[in-house]
């Protein structure tokens, strides 16, 4: 033992053990770790391509599979002639609904603890077809060239049922009401009537295409059965819940999957368990071989549903001063019978603003197509979107500044839940941001800047993304007497810098330097239910971090000596400091980690503990929030838009490593300029086919189409929050659309409620 | 195989073509040679996911065949790698955090190096001002138009133009 020598820090009191009420230490100590701008970890094996993705995994004896889509929306497959596939050169199997072994259908992400399948429909078990574009057959064989060769020589026809492929026949069908962990409807004071009585009103309906992932990475898997135990390298945001989606499917126990997945090329909500996975897998049982199923982009495409379509009515009424008296947002998404996964764009609305009156409700309408599901900020990017728009609309109609509109709308609590905030300061995002912008320069009557024959504007909008933490994280401490630890969780790094936060955080909460810490990811074997979504991985893991840390300071007492200057303190006098712990209020009461390892003869000691169920979600009302300010200029003549500046004001507490955070707020803002301006899924309503499926005919914002993105955040810690921090993985897209949008209608005048803009809409 | 003609030299290494003349050079490279560097993004040509250099160009590798590349010298990242370190463009496209997942870089880093050539040999882009200079600026709206054939669809593009300009020169546009 011995004092420590950088007596800098105080030792750092344990993390709450109820995030209900209780604060995290950590969230308010300044100068450690944490707000450092560290390099990815990963970095320097990602520039030179050595980190293996899921299809460069090399397996002995592996055979390569091909899929067969179908070309018909509903009916059943009449006759199917396999025999020149089979005999094709290189075939080591042709799989259909004849020969494929007896699966049970996924459990539907979110619809219990551990699922995360894409839809609920048999898989290649029957004759039927659901979707245009649905797997009917798979070939195997020795090398890729092979299998897509003689995929292309299966022979199908179909016996065609009628297919509900247009929205509009859709909702003549009849809706249901949208449930996203719980019914989407919601009704205070009788907004209708106070929107009649406002002494202003907007009442306008926006639509939004359906959007694809795109992630860069096509989803892929290598698998083998060894017995009943299957390993599959996936590129998967959710490792756990794949290894139990399996394991349910083809009736083995969880423990017999294991999944890995220690780089993922992009997610973005795509990459759950769709049909490839469990075909693959199948076809692997079947063939007696290891399996690589590297889904081409086209296959993306038809397997992987993205955002649906929504078509949404936004009414807002408002006093002379501006003042919201009514909120209505209500209107209905396209689904499918086999996933019912609305696109919950009314959501925000529950949080942005202050009004007297609220009816906010979705409907659902059921296409057959792919199934939809979750795209970065579900509900989020397109509603936020028709919402902040709606907004600039009553500015105009109010002769108000937009920026002061919305802070006049500002709520003093959660607007539709009465909950206070936990940490809101939308306020000073506004007015740092219209400062930095130069917002008080901007010319509010429409179409009255031109620059030749660009026409110039500048709009605003605001984001938000509520902040989650889900329940089942866990996490591994493990301690070495060389004072180093390990930190193990079931979470996932696609680029949104996991490892390298995590890592910051659990050596400032620990004590230790970041070099002492590694942390672990990316495989089903290690703790804890840590889905990358609802940007939530690093609450979840935060929370997990803090309880295992509870956990290991409780074994770490039982280990300490009598003469040891901790012996005798409970947890709650100890924090950790410099490789160490210490008594918080006589800090020379020190004793390091290998010191306490050394004298109790351990190697090493290892904790797992569960964080606490995620109450503070329902103590506080929490979201992460930003202040969007873009400039756009549009040619007059052509149509064309080009973002030319565009700043984002952040609030979503405290900032945890300002580089790989300000990449996943861009990140989340590009997107959000696709959104507004270029994408768009061209799916035929006569045949419900997708009709642009490749990276060529899906326009996804390209180097010249993204100008420098300038961020700020407040970085005020939220208390309630592990570290202080919300999350920010899906805050960029919301909000960035609409600002495009109403910089849009500032420097033309037109207000074009039907995404994407593309020139020909703005001509 | 020895260097004859009739082989491909990639990083240096003969390698002989594949037998089946549909083998594309990103198969090729993945598939058979291991070398996972190069990216599949969308086998068309449209992400650039797969860029690497012959005999200096940039290519999309995924719409090469192989059999095309005999006699010709193929540069994948791994090969810009050298013995001393990653190459200078690596190295700051990790400083300017240039990218998130890191599917799209490989091809990102190959992309502007082949770039990078085009401008010291003035080959002109349509937002290139003086067309007959002999050599052009690496600034970030010459960048931006020669860089979009490679997509990201994490949003690093900031930190890839930067990572780009701050390696081949500075002058600003």
């Amino acid at each position: 033992m011995s004092k420590p020598d950088n007596t800098v820090k105080d030792a750092l009191a344990l993390g709450p053990e109820n995030w209900a009420d209780g604060e995290d230490p950590l969230a308010r100590r300044r100068g450690g770790r944490i707000g450092a701008p560290v390099s990815r970890l990963d970095g320097p094996l990602k520039v030179r391509g050595k980190a293996p993705f899921a299809a460069e995994f090399p397996v002995e004896g592996m055979a390569y599979a091909a899929l067969v889509f179908s070309t018909i929306a509903k009916g059943r497959i009449a006759t199917l002639d396999t025999a020149a596939a089979e005999a094709a050169p290189g075939v080591v199997l042709v799989m259909t609904y004849r020969n494929a072994p007896r699966m049970r259908p996924m459990q539907q992400f979110d619809s219990s603890e551990k699922a995360g399948g894409a839809d609920t429909l048999p898989i290649m078990q029957d004759e039927h077809v659901y979707w245009n574009g649905q797997p009917i057959a798979l070939v195997l064989a020795e090398t890729q060239e092979q299998a897509d060769h003689a995929a292309s020589l299966v022979r199908v026809t179909y016996e065609p049922g009628h297919a509900v492929t247009s929205f509009a026949e859709a909702k003549a069908n009849g809706t249901d009401t949208g449930d996203f962990h719980g019914p989407l409807h919601l009704e205070i004071g009788d907004a209708e009537e106070a929107l009649r009585a406002a002494a202003v009103s907007v009442d306008v309906t926006y639509r939004t295409p359906p959007h694809n992932h795109n992630a860069i990475e096509p989803h892929a898997t290598t698998l083998a059965w060894h017995g009943d135990e299957l390993v599959v390298h996936d590129a998967t945001q959710l490792v756990t819940h794949t290894a139990w989606t399996l394991a349910h499917i083809f009736g083995v126990d969880e423990s017999q999957v294991h999944v890995t997945s220690p780089f993922v090329g992009g997610g973005f909500g795509g990459k759950l368990v769709a049909q490839h996975q469990v075909l693959g897998a199948a076809a692997a049982r079947l063939a007696g071989r290891p399996v690589r199923i590297a889904l081409p982009r086209e296959g993306v495409y038809r397997l992987i549903g993205g955002r649906a379509r929504t078509e949404q009515r936004v009414a807002i009424g408002a006093s002379e001063e501006g003042r919201f008296t009514a909120l209505i947002h209500t209107g209905t998404s396209a689904t499918t019978r086999h996933s019912a996964w609305p696109e919950p764009f009314m959501l925000a609305a529950h949080s942005h603003y202050a009004a007297e009156t609220f009816l906010l409700d979705l409907q659902t309408a059921y296409v057959d197509m792919v199934a939809n599901g979750s795209m970065r900020a579900p509900g989020g990017a397109v509603g936020v979107y028709a919402l902040e728009c709606t907004v600039d609309e009553v500015a105009a109609k109010l002769g108000m500044d937009p920026v002061e509109l919305r802070i006049r709308n500002e709520p003093a609590t959660g607007p539709t839940d009465g909950r206070p905030f936990s940490s809101r300061h939308v306020v000073e995002a506004w007015r740092t941001g219209a400062e930095r912008f130069g917002w008080a320069g901007r010319n509010p009557a429409p179409g009255a800047v031109r620059d030749g024959e660009w026409l110039v504007g500048m709009g605003c909008a605001a984001a938000s993304h509520p902040y989650v933490r889900m329940p089942g994280g866990a996490a591994r401490i493990t301690l070495t007497d060389k004072g180093l630890a390990r930190v193990e969780v079931a979470a996932h790094d696609m680029g949104m810098g996991t490892e390298t936060a995590q890592t910051q955080v659990a050596a400032e909460r620990l004590g230790l330097e970041p070099g002492q810490v590694s942390f672990r990811y990316g495989d089903s074997a290690l703790p804890g239910l840590v889905p990358a979504a609802g940007s939530q991985q690093s609450a979840s893991i935060g929370a997990a971090v803090v309880a295992a840390q509870h956990a290991l300071v409780a074994e770490l007492l039982k280990l300490v000596s009598d003469d040891s200057p901790l012996a005798g303190l409970e947890a709650d006098e100890i924090g950790a400091v410099n490789g160490g712990l210490a008594k918080l209020d006589e800090p020379e009461r020190y004793e390091s980690y290998a010191s306490i390892l050394a004298g109790a003869g351990r190697d090493e000691v290892s904790v797992e503990a569960s964080g606490p169920p995620p109450l503070e979600m329902m103590n506080w009302s929490m979201h992460s929030f930003g202040a969007m300010f873009c400039e756009v200029r549009v040619n007059a003549v052509t149509g064309e838009t080009r973002v030319s500046r565009f700043l984002g004001s952040i609030d979503c507490g405290r900032v945890l490593n300002p580089k790989t955070a300000g990449s996943q707020l861009r990140g989340g803002i590009v997107m959000g300029l696709g959104l507004a301006l270029m994408e768009e899924t061209q799916f035929d309503e006569r045949r419900g086919r997708i009709l642009n499926a490749s990276l060529a005919e899906y326009h996804v914002p390209v180097h010249l189409d993204v100008p420098e993105i300038d961020l700020i955040w407040t970085d005020l810690p939220d208390p309630h929050a592990p570290a202080g921090a919300r999350g920010i993985g899906e805050l960029g897209i919301t909000g960035a659309g609409a600002a495009v949008a109403n910089a849009i209608f500032n420097a033309t005048g037109k207000r074009v409620r039907d995404l994407p803009l593309t020139p020909d809409k703005l001509l | 195989m020895a260097d004859s003609a009739d082989a491909i030299r990639i990083n240096g290494t003969a390698v002989e073509p594949p037998g089946d003349p549909r083998v594309s050079l990103l198969d090729l490279l993945r598939e058979r040679l291991e070398l996972h560097g190069a990216k599949k993004g969308c086998d068309q040509g449209a992400c650039g996911a797969c860029t690497v250099l012959a005999d200096g160009e940039r290519i999309v590798s995924c719409l090469a065949l192989a059999v095309q590349y005999t006699g010709r010298e193929v540069v994948t990242i791994e090969g810009l790698t050298g013995e001393d370190g990653p190459h200078p463009l690596q190295r700051a496209f990790v400083e300017h955090d240039g990218f998130q997942c890191g599917y799209c870089t490989p091809g990102q880093i190959c992309s502007a190096v082949g770039m990078a050539a085009e401008l010291e040999r003035g080959v002109p882009s349509y937002v290139t001002d003086d067309l007959a200079a002999e050599r052009i600026a690496p600034g970030r709206d010459e960048v931006r138009e020669r860089m979009s054939g490679n997509l990201c669809r994490c949003g690093a593009h900031n930190g890839i133009v930067a990572a780009i300009t701050e390696t081949y020169g500075t002058e600003a546009r």
